[in-house]
């Protein structure tokens, strides 16, 4: 069994996931956490939204969106990029399912941020990129840390949407989650088993980083 | 010429204030809560007046009528609040640096040298005592090259010691710049000392206004 192969993809795609998440991520958190709008509430809860809904629904409707029929799935077409049952995938499923637990943790760390700080800069006539640039998001960077593991972690483990949009294509498309899935099901007990120990082992680390991460003390005037 | 004339309201408390101020360095003076530190915030822009107008110079910070309001980093105030917030992830020097405009005539080594912050501008924040921070804040403030200077009760964090070291340097940015002052306090020695016009605010409202021998 390819257990080394799986892992190694598993890393790989969960560590692309946690890339393509960060920016839309950290943007979304910080409009959550100081913008003021109308529809912040909807907003919100659209970011969070994967988080209680069934994975697999996710997944079908990531796969009726990226399909090649689909709406967003017609337009990569025409570009040449496939995306439903290849590794790019598992990118993208990995990375709607990581994102609320990202913009969670991240927006919670800049509801923390004293805002005389920030208000200091302005007056100072740094305008609001630049104060969150220089002000905000350095003093938030414990939280940003932590929710990029946490975000990793969570891509590290889907199952729900992965398998709807990517499928559990040996070599392919096949992550630790899925395949432990597919091995049990196929009475391959001791391959599961294995790839449940990595499993296991890699979420372990992932969660005791995260919160040495949050424990550490932050930086204090 | 500072031509303060708003209304700002803050749940139940309202601060009303019309007041044309020429003086080098204004007092604002009364007790806690008469809305001192809300007149300074409304002037940096980070509190907005209900209705009204807040001129400095010849620019129009705030004009409610009109649909003025600059947003802070527009407005030329610097602003040394009560606690000061020197940011906490960068050096003395970064602090001093970060409102920096591009050519301007104030150079660090200067204003450096009236506060006598040299030998600290590569420390970290944390390690200053509270009279540095105040020093460095007001250097801080200084070198976005301001048009007018907020203090809020620059001297309340410090004890009676070194109040008396710092008041010298408030006097040489009064002095030696141009930059006129606004500045909040409760105590009327600091303002005999500093101020040459007195403003005396009491729940909201101005008392009364003048030289401090009169006040």
């Amino acid at each position: 069994m390819d257990l080394w192969r799986i892992t190694w993809f598993t890393l790989a795609t969960a560590g692309l996931a946690t890339l393509l998440m960060a920016f839309p991520g950290v943007l979304l958190a910080w409009l959550l956490a100081r913008g003021r709008f109308r529809g912040r509430v909807l907003l919100e809860t659209l970011v969070s939204l994967p988080l209680v809904m069934p994975p697999v629904a996710t997944g079908l409707i990531l796969l009726s969106l990226f399909a090649p029929l689909g709406p967003i799935g017609r337009l990569l077409g025409r570009a040449g990029v496939e995306i439903v049952f290849t590794w790019k995938a598992v990118v993208l499923a990995m990375a709607v399912m990581g994102l609320p637990l990202l913009v969670r943790t991240v927006r919670a760390g800049i509801d923390q941020v004293d805002r005389r700080y920030e208000a200091a800069a302005s007056t100072l006539g740094a305008g609001p990129l630049r104060v969150f640039l220089t002000i905000t998001l350095p003093l938030a960077r414990p939280a940003l840390l932590a929710g990029a593991v946490l975000g990793f972690a969570r891509a590290l483990g889907e199952f729900g949407a992965t398998i709807m949009i990517a499928g559990s294509i040996p070599g392919s498309t096949r992550t630790l989650a899925v395949g432990i899935y597919s091995f049990a099901e196929t009475g391959r007990d001791a391959e599961a088993a294995a790839l449940v120990g990595v499993s296991a082992a890699i979420a372990f680390t992932a969660l005791w980083f995260s919160n040495w991460l949050s424990s550490r003390p932050g930086v204090r005037g | 010429m500072i031509a303060l004339d708003f209304t700002l309201r803050q749940g139940d408390f309202t601060l009303q204030i019309c007041q044309r101020l020429d003086a080098r360095v204004t007092a604002l003076f009364g007790p806690s809560g008469a809305g001192k530190t809300t007149v300074l915030d409304a002037i940096a822009g980070l509190r907005t007046p209900a209705s009204g107008s807040l001129v400095v110079g010849d620019r129009v910070l705030f004009d409610g009528r009109r649909g003025v309001n600059l947003p802070p980093q527009h407005r030329h105030v610097g602003y040394v609040a009560q606690d000061v917030a020197l940011f906490p992830h960068m050096t003395v020097r970064r602090n001093v640096l970060y409102g920096r405009r591009p050519g301007q005539r104030l150079s660090l080594d200067a204003v450096a040298r009236m506060l006598e912050i040299e030998p600290l501008l590569d420390r970290d924040v944390p390690q200053l005592s509270g009279g540095e921070r105040q020093r460095v804040a007001i250097a801080r403030a200084l070198m976005s090259t301001p048009e007018l200077l907020l203090l809020d009760e620059p001297l309340a964090a410090v004890d009676v010691e070194r109040r008396r070291r710092i008041l010298p340097y408030l006097e040489r940015v009064r002095d030696e710049l141009s930059v006129p002052i606004v500045y909040v306090t409760h105590d009327a020695a600091e303002v005999r000392q500093l101020a040459e016009w007195v403003v005396v605010l009491e729940q909201g409202q101005v008392v009364r206004s003048g030289s401090p021998d009169v006040v």
